[in-house]
């Protein structure tokens, strides 16, 4: 059998002793691990301050409009969120950064940064993407924040999204910034029609209350 | 002067995942663009996108632009089961697939309608 054949077979026998052992775990699990996941400066950090501060009454990560803000996993455990009909959910929210395929120190430079400290933050976002790829795996169900001011049709959308595919994981996308004037929702769901789309302003709340329904929907 | 390298699937056929990203990876290092016959899978893209950020060292490489063109007939039938076998053994050879240095390309637009590549 070739090299290939051989990962095929292994992936398939991972797979079918995850299906396996998943009930039962699942069974036991008192709360779900929900990533939010995406490429830099889609909001993702934003959303996770909206959902502590909405449940918890505080902020869990730090934002800026330079992108790479977020450069380590953040977790927030046990969050419980309740719905209008008395459903509840709890998770660890996961708040991930951001995924992309180039990072350049002088970019940071160009954003107003010291060349000591872009350079600093330019390592550091490259472990972080490399982080957040690894934690796929450790995902339960996971939301893809976009900016729906930009291009949706960015591989980074396409891989990332095709790697939740892969391993069967649960995916709400999220059109993040509809408060914005170039923001334009029609276009993802245009770009992934088979996903579920959902329009927010993390920023400024606008749809929260509709997300959260839709969250305890999508991951109970 | 841009330099363009075509990679037949062939020649990554019987490469196993992590092989296909490094001869890739290689390829795009030494400041050329592939362009790869077919496809990596979602996980190969992944692990490119790893294997590149470990490899960002300023200024030589500071990561790679990524696109890809799909193949849009689609196999009815048993040719569909035959098609769907052979690309879990030895991965996808339709479509084509772009990886150049980011050192080269500004930005890859791909939608649906045209498939851009537009350099520094």
């Amino acid at each position: 059998m070739s090299v290939r054949g051989k990962q095929v077979v292994t992936s398939f026998i991972k797979s079918l002793l995850h299906k396996i052992s998943f009930g039962t775990l699942f069974a036991k699990k008192k709360s779900v691990k929900l990533g939010l996941y995406g490429p830099p400066n889609g909001g993702k950090s934003t959303l996770a301050n909206r959902i502590t501060n909405d449940w918890l009454g505080e902020d869990m990560s730090s934002v800026s409009n330079v992108e790479h803000e977020t450069r380590e996993i953040i977790i927030r455990e046990q969050i419980i969120i309740k719905g209008k009909k008395g459903k509840e959910l709890s998770f660890n929210l996961v708040d991930t950064p951001g995924i992309s395929t180039r990072i350049d120190y002088e970019d940071f430079m160009k954003k107003g940064m010291k060349r000591t400290e872009a350079k600093k933050r330019a390592k550091e976002a490259t472990k972080g993407v490399i982080e957040s790829i690894k934690w796929l795996d450790d995902m339960d169900s996971v939301v893809v924040v976009l900016d729906s001011t930009k291009d949706p049709y960015s591989q980074v959308n396409i891989t990332i999204i095709g790697n939740l595919q892969a391993r069967k994981i649960p995916v709400l996308i999220v059109a993040n910034k509809i408060d914005l004037k170039r923001s334009n929702m029609e276009l993802i769901k245009a770009a992934f029609p088979q996903y579920e789309v959902f329009g927010i302003s993390a920023k400024y709340g606008t749809n929260i209350e509709e997300f959260y329904e839709k969250l305890i929907e999508f991951s109970t | 002067m841009v330099t363009f390298q075509f990679v037949p699937f062939d020649s990554i056929a019987k490469l196993n995942s992590r092989k296909r990203v490094n001869k890739l990876l290689r390829i795009v290092k030494n400041n050329k663009i592939v362009i790869l016959e077919g496809r990596l899978t979602p996980e190969e893209e992944a692990h490119l996108i790893e294997r590149t950020m470990a490899e960002i060292s300023h200024p030589r490489f500071s990561g790679i632009e990524l696109g890809r063109i799909e193949y849009s007939q689609k196999y009815k039938g048993w040719d569909a089961v035959k098609h769907k076998l052979a690309s879990m053994l030895v991965g996808e050879r339709r479509g084509l697939t772009v990886i150049g240095p980011a050192t080269i390309i500004d930005k890859i637009v791909n939608n649906p309608s045209q498939f851009q590549l537009f350099m520094k």
